[in-house]
C-alpha cells in the first residue's frame, strides 16, 4: 500500500506536469527536495543518537522496567501481543508521554526504538505485527497536550486569544486517537478471521 | 517548560544510572551506535517518499485534486479555503505550516477558517513520514492495514475538528 501511495503521488505528479505544462516547477522540485531530506535526516541525526543513548542508560538503570510495570495494567490491554511486564511497554508509555507534553524532539527517536523492540518481539519479521500497526495509529494520531508551533504562528499573526484552540485540538486529536485503536481492532479482527 | 523538563529527565536517568552502579558512558554511546543504525535506515525513506510529495506539490496535482474535492467536502462543512491544508496534512508538515501561514495572512488570525486550521494541524501528524521513519527504521516491509487506518484517523481528526471549530463561534 505503501508503494501504490507513492506511485500515485509520483505518476499523477509526472501526467498533470504533462498536461498543465509544469515539468519545468516538477524538475526544479524534484532535486530541490533530494537535497531537502537529507538537511531533513542531518537535522535528525544527532538527536536521534543522543536519545537513543539516553533510552539505553535508562534501560540499564532499571527505569523502563519500572516503567513498564506502571503502565501494564493500562497499556496491556492496547497490546494484548506483548508478554506482560515486558520492557517494551516502558518504551511505548515514554514515546507517548513524549508526544502528549510536545517533546517531538524525544519522541520520535523513541518511537523509533520501540519499533526496533517491537520487531525483535516478533521474530525479527519483515512484516508488520499486530502490536506494530496500533503503535503507529497511536503515533499518527499525534496526541499531543499544547501544539505549540501552531499557537506560535497564530501570536505571529496577532490572533487575540492564540491559547483558544488548545481545547478544541486536544477534542479532536483524542477523538482520532480512539477512531485509529477501533480500526485497528476493526482490521486486527477481520485478519485474524 | 521544556525547558525545564528535557534536562530534569536526562539528569535523572543519568542519576539513577550511577546509583545503580550502571557504566552510564558506555551505555549512552552503545545506545548512540544502535541510534546510528537506525539513521541510516531512514535516510532512504526520506529521499524517496520527500521527492514523491515533492512532484505531487510542484505539479500543482495536489492543488488541482483540492479544487475537484471541495464541492464534496462543503457538504461536510469544510470551507474550500482549508481544503487544500487537509488534503496535504498527511504527506506534508511543512507545506501546510506555510497554508497555516498563509491562510491566518488572508482570513486573519480570529477567523473561523484561521481557527479551524489551527486545530486541523494541531491534531494530527504527517501520516506518511510518521509511516516511513517508523516503519523505515525498523525494517518493515510489509506495512500490513497502518496506512489505511493512519489516513482514516486523519479524516476522523479533521471531522472532529470541525465539530471543536464551532464551539469557538
Amino acid at each position: 500500500m505503501v508503494s501504490a501511495a507513492f506511485a500515485f503521488l509520483m505518476l499523477s505528479g509526472f501526467l498533470f506536469a504533462a498536461v498543465n505544462g509544469t515539468m519545468a516547477d516538477v524538475n526544479e522540485a524534484l532535486f530541490q527536495s533530494m537535497e531537502q531530506s537529507i538537511e531533513l535526516a542531518l537535522s535528525l541525526a544527532g538527536i536521534l543518537l543522543f536519545w537513543t543513548g539516553v533510552m539505553k542508560t535508562a534501560e540499564g538503570a532499571g527505569i523502563v522496567k519500572a516503567l513498564a510495570n506502571t503502565v501494564q495494567p493500562l497499556l496491556g490491554r492496547l497490546f494484548p501481543e506483548i508478554p506482560d511486564g515486558h520492557p517494551v511497554f516502558g518504551y511505548i508509555a515514554s514515546n507517548m508521554a513524549a508526544n502528549f507534553f510536545g517533546l517531538g524532539n524525544a519522541a520520535t527517536p523513541i518511537g523509533l526504538k520501540t519499533m526496533r523492540e517491537l520487531k525483535k518481539l516478533n521474530g525479527d519479521q519483515d512484516t508488520a505485527s499486530r502490536s506494530m500497526v496500533t503503535f503507529l495509529a497511536l503515533n499518527t494520531a499525534a496526541v499531543t497536550l499544547i501544539p505549540t508551533t501552531v499557537i506560535a504562528i497564530s501570536l505571529k499573526h496577532g490572533a487575540s486569544n492564540p491559547t483558544d484552540i488548545i481545547l478544541p485540538a486536544l477534542f479532536a486529536t483524542v477523538m482520532s486517537a480512539f477512531f485509529a485503536i477501533l480500526l485497528d481492532r476493526y482490521y486486527a479482527h477481520k485478519r485474524i478471521r | 517548560m521544556a525547558v525545564w523538563l528535557i534536562p530534569l529527565i536526562v539528569a535523572a536517568v543519568i542519576g539513577i544510572g550511577l546509583y545503580k552502579n550502571v557504566n552510564i558512558y558506555e551505555t549512552l554511546t552503545d545506545g548512540a551506535k544502535e541510534g546510528m543504525y537506525m539513521w541510516i535506515a531512514i535516510v532512504p525513506h526520506l529521499v524517496i517518499m520527500m521527492a514523491a510529495v515533492a512532484v505531487f506539490r510542484a505539479s500543482g496535482a495536489a492543488a488541482e485534486l483540492a479544487s475537484w474535492m471541495a464541492p464534496f467536502l462543503s457538504l461536510f462543512g469544510i470551507p474550500a479555503d482549508v481544503v487544500p491544508l487537509a488534503l496535504i496534512r498527511p504527506i506534508s508538515g511543512s507545506a501546510t505550516l506555510a497554508m497555516l501561514d498563509q491562510l491566518m495572512q488572508e482570513h486573519g488570525a480570529d477567523s473561523y477558517i484561521a481557527k479551524l486550521a489551527a486545530i486541523m494541524q494541531g491534531s494530527t501528524d504527517t501520516t506518511l513520514y510518521v509511516l516511513a521513519v517508523y516503519f523505515g527504521a525498523a525494517g518493515i516491509k510489509k506495512t500490513g492495514d497502518a496506512l489505511k487506518i493512519g489516513l482514516l484517523a486523519d479524516a476522523a481528526a479533521f471531522f472532529f475538528a470541525i465539530i471543536a471549530a464551532s464551539w469557538l463561534l
